[in-house]
């Protein structure tokens, strides 16, 4: 059932409807609201896994099953969930797991290159509003297609990180001897195709480990491919539909989509998959200059953040180009049924006293992690005032009226900023300027207007602030 | 409402195994209220990962010996409207001066859905000229227009020349009041200046001051009257009537502009139609970056542009994106770790990323500033709109890179 429709009712009726209250909900009801905003799991209700309530569990483990399948690949920690979607659009409820970035490796890389690229690929970190934008996996390629080689590949990635795998290569033969190697990571295997299905899903099989069923623009065959794995007993399979840049681009985005569609609107089993995307697939024409494969390469890749893909393989590893990536599908996978927001309070940087400046900011994730990046990286010491705007930017916070002269007087008497200082000084975001006037009658408090940015606080605070 | 059942289920070993402890229960009837229910409906802060719930034992099936068949089906989604065309530019023998004219709009599917239905019209990028030289642009900008800064005529010519635009957007910003408070005279004589420098179709962007921007929107447009410039923006906070007659008595196309917010961009649409044609309208939903609230303008768009197919008649209009605003973005201009270098490609791609993703939230008009950008994003458009089937390409896993 599209997430959307599934009504808090339906799921209520099934639970034990005790209230007994294990599940930290004061009642089932609200447990039930909660499982359909896909908050909670059931295994968060003791009582549902009782013998007795089996098929109650089952049928809710059915209503409530995204339409994408989660697939795991990896173990511990650094384990990716790919897929486990319920809808097409994010805004008909929201996305849940982001699609991973696999670094791309191969088997015939010189020893430093590849080592190179795996210290990339797994230190790669952006600070991004009180997150950390990183990467998720490394593929390795058999682009040399020699057992023996592939293993000591595939064996030396796996020491040199604990990310997840994707192993690639047709050949069984050859995914055999890496599987011999890495196979209890539950790397993920690339690829099944009309050929080597079958070798291929009794390796997954005997390995238990992921498959990627390929079919490169061959809807049909791709179907037909996930259908045969999946009724021999394959679960965690994965979609190749195929990826091409330039003349391909098209069809590429259409097969995506497609793919998407009938997986959640028409609630297809056999195409209820994770999609992976091979932006990589833009250097095979290399450019006089690399880096507009590059460029091509994250054009590509950002196209299929947009249109469902759920794994995506890339080449390069220059920052500039991945770091919009990891930007695009934050963003889109963000929840879109309520801002990101911090805790309001007031928070200290460094090691104010109480002549140190107070400033004051919004709860907004993005406004709020800004702020305080700058005010850290010129090391101020201060007090910094989070209003509560629910999760709005300073602009549109004055404009919606939750960032008001109330509001903010409100915040000072409520974190009993004047016992913090002995000044009554406040540096309001220039964004809010219009407020000066009125925060000053209703707190007391003289208002100095800061700049626009925040990463004017230091030189203003070096040329303005004089509390005494 | 609650069911007792007696009888013990056959449970599955999966299940067994994460059973800590039975207990007994006593089960009890609760009476919940449907007002309770819609109070609980507001999501909390923390999302349980979806597929953490062991699923059921697997029925096991008998193991195929061939490929099965399968084959998938296109989906065609029904959609009853569309969106309406709009004309930028005017030949002469449209009454106008321009070497030829541009349509936008027309869809009949969401953006690039070309299985069902590519869209008529390709989506068309404009550059953004501003008629102020100390307008704050980033070195990888600036560099590229360093020489036309303070001519915007010269810049025009710059940008349809040296980089083949189809169209050009100029910026009045002097006629703020909080810059040089220019008289529309003044901007009336830009125009004509940049009319007669390049032969494109244009479009003018105001200061934002409600009144100011009518007043120096009255004037432009009765000078160039038949030339079909498209005037951004019209705004909830303007004369909405005064605004529409000017548009309408001169022939040209309006930019009625809203801040995220389906609504708002309903209204105004709405305002809009006591005055003016449908086909007049292009509609802008504000352009947050990459990073900076892209999250919010892709849905705003992607919503109305859905909506709209599905026949809401107030938002079937072409949507512009202001996407230089990417270049709002730390990320586009700053300084980083050497790590991110270089901003000279860090930049452009930004903008590139921002305006490519909302192409396919359904964008049709563009404003954007890096020549590499609209190049990149221009060879996008050609490769969707080209209906190419994928050449035969060697597979990525054996590449040697
Ligand atoms: C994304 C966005 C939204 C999102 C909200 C995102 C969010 N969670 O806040 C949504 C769609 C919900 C939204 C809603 C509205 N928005 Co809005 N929105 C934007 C947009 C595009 C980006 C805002 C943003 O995220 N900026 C980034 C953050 C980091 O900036 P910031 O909070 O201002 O912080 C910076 C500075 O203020 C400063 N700073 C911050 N704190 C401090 C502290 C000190 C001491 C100092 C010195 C500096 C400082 O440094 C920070 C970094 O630069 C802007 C336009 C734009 N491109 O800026 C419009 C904009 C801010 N919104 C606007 C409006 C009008 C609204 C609405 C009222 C419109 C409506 N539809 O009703 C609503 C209000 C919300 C409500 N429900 O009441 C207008 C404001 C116009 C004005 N000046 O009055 C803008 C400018 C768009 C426009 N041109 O019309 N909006
Ligand atoms: S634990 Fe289960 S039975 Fe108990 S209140 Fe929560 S949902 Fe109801």
């Amino acid at each position: 059932m599209p997430a959307k429709e599934l009504s808090p009712i339906e799921v209520y009726k099934m639970l034990p409807g005790t209230n007994c209250k294990e599940c930290g909900e004061t009642n089932c009801m609200a447990f039930a609201a909660k499982l359909v905003n896909r908050e909670a799991t059931l295994q968060e209700c003791p009582p549902l896994l009782e013998p007795k309530f089996t098929e109650a569990y089952n049928r809710l483990w059915v209503l409530l099953k995204p339409a994408v399948r989660a697939v795991q690949v990896g173990v511990g920690d650094k384990a990716v969930t790919l897929g486990g979607e319920y809808v097409l659009y994010r805004h008909e409820f929201t996305y849940f797991n982001l699609p991973a970035v696999a670094v791309d490796l191969s088997d015939e890389m010189p020893d430093e290159e590849f080592e190179a690229r795996i210290k990339v690929a797994s230190e790669f970190e952006y600070e991004y509003i009180g997150m950390k934008l990183t990467l998720d996996m490394v593929a390795i390629r058999s682009a040399s297609n020699d057992p023996a080689r592939f293993e000591v590949a595939v064996r030396k990635a796996a020491e040199l990180t604990e990310m997840p795998l994707l192993i690639c290569s047709l050949d069984p033969t050859v995914m055999e001897q890496a599987l011999t190697a890495v196979g209890d990571r539950r790397p993920l295997m690339y690829a099944a195709t009309k050929d080597n299905w079958r070798e291929m899903a009794d390796l997954a099989l005997m390995y238990n480990c992921p498959l990627v069923a390929s079919a490169p623009f061959d809807l049909n065959m791709l179907k037909s491919i996930a259908k045969t794995l999946t009724e021999y007993g394959v679960e965690d399979i994965v979609l190749d539909p195929g990826t091409q840049w330039d003349d391909g681009l098209s069809k590429t985005l259409d097969n995506f989509t497609v793919l998407r569609w009938n997986a959640i609107n028409e609630e297809e089993e056999y195409l209820g998959y994770p999609l992976l995307g091979a932006p990589i697939a833009a250097w095979t024409e290399k450019a006089e200059d690399p880096v507009i494969n590059e460029w091509n390469e994250a054009m590509l890749a950002s196209a299929l953040i947009t249109r469902f893909s759920d794994i995506l393989v890339v080449h390069s590893v220059s920052g500039w180009s991945l770091l919009p990536l990891v930007f695009l599908r934050q963003n889109l996978y963000t929840d879109p049924r309520k801002p990101v927001a911090v805790e309001a309070g007031v928070n200290a940087f460094g090691d104010p006293d109480e002549v140190s400046p107070v400033l004051l900011t919004t709860n907004f994730a993005l406004t709020y992690y800004t702020v305080a990046s700058d005010i850290e990286s010129a090391k101020i010491d201060c007090y910094l005032v989070v209003v509560d705007t629910e999760g709005l930017s300073v602009e549109s916070a004055v404009a919606g009226r939750h960032l008001t002269a109330d509001s903010i007087a409100g915040a000072l008497a409520e974190n009993k900023v004047g016992d913090l200082v002995k000044h009554r000084h406040l540096v309001i975001p220039g964004r809010a300027a219009r407020l000066s006037g009125e925060i000053q009658e209703l707190s007391g408090w003289n208002v100095s207007v800061g700049p626009l940015d925040s990463s004017g606080i230091a030189k203003f605070l070096e040329e303005k602030w004089k509390p005494e | 409402m609650t069911e007792k059942k007696k009888e013990n289920l056959p449970i599955s070993l999966d299940l067994l195994k994460t059973l800590a402890k039975f207990q007994q229960i006593e089960l009890e009837d609760v009476e919940i209220s449907f007002d309770e229910l819609e109070l609980r409906l507001s999501p909390g802060m923390v999302m349980a990962p979806p597929g953490a719930m062991p699923p059921p034992a697997v029925v096991k099936r008998e193991k195929p010996t061939a490929l099965l068949e399968a084959d998938v089906g296109i989906p065609i989604g029904e959609y009853p409207g569309s969106i309406v065309k709009v004309r930028l530019g005017a030949t002469k023998a449209e009454g106008g001066t321009r070497s030829r004219g541009i349509t936008i709009g027309g869809e009949t599917a969401p953006a690039f859905y070309n299985f069902q239905a590519p869209p008529p019209h390709k989506p068309v990028i404009a550059f953004d000229v501003f008629d102020w030289a100390k307008v704050p642009l980033c070195k990888a900008v600036k560099m590229h227009f360093r020489e036309v800064l303070d001519d915007p005529a010269e810049w025009a010519k710059l940008c349809v020349e040296k980089f083949d635009a189809e169209m050009i957007n100029v910026h009045l910003l002097t006629i703020d009041p909080l810059i040089e408070d220019a008289p529309p005279k003044a901007a009336v004589k830009i125009l004509e200046d940049v009319l007669q420098a390049v032969d494109v179709p244009l479009a003018i962007g105001g200061c934002g001051d409600p009144q100011k921007d009518l007043d120096v929107f009255s004037a432009i447009a009765e000078a160039t009257a038949g030339e079909r410039l498209l005037f951004g923006s019209v705004t909830l906070d303007m004369n909405i009537e005064a605004t529409a007659k000017i548009i309408k008595d001169n022939g040209h196309a309006v930019i009625a502009f809203t801040s995220m917010d389906v609504n708002k961009a309903r209204e105004l649409n709405r305002k809009l139609y006591d005055f003016l044609p449908k086909e007049d309208i292009v509609m802008d939903t504000t352009t947050a970056a990459l990073g900076y609230g892209l999250d919010y303008a892709f849905t705003v768009m992607e919503r109305s542009r859905l909506a709209a197919l599905k026949g809401d008649p107030e938002l079937n209009h072409p949507i512009s994106s202001g996407s230089t605003n990417a270049w709002a973005a730390r990320e586009a201009w700053m300084k980083m770790g050497p790590e991110w270098a270089p901003r000279e490609l860090r930049g452009p791609i930004w903008e590139t990323v921002t305006a490519q993703t909302l192409l396919l939230a359904g964008v049709d008009y563009f404003m954007m500033m890096h020549p590499a950008s609209v190049q990149a994003v221009r060879t996008v458009i050609n490769n969707l709109m080209s209906g190419k089937s994928p050449s035969e390409a060697t597979g990525w896993v054996s590449l040697r890179l």
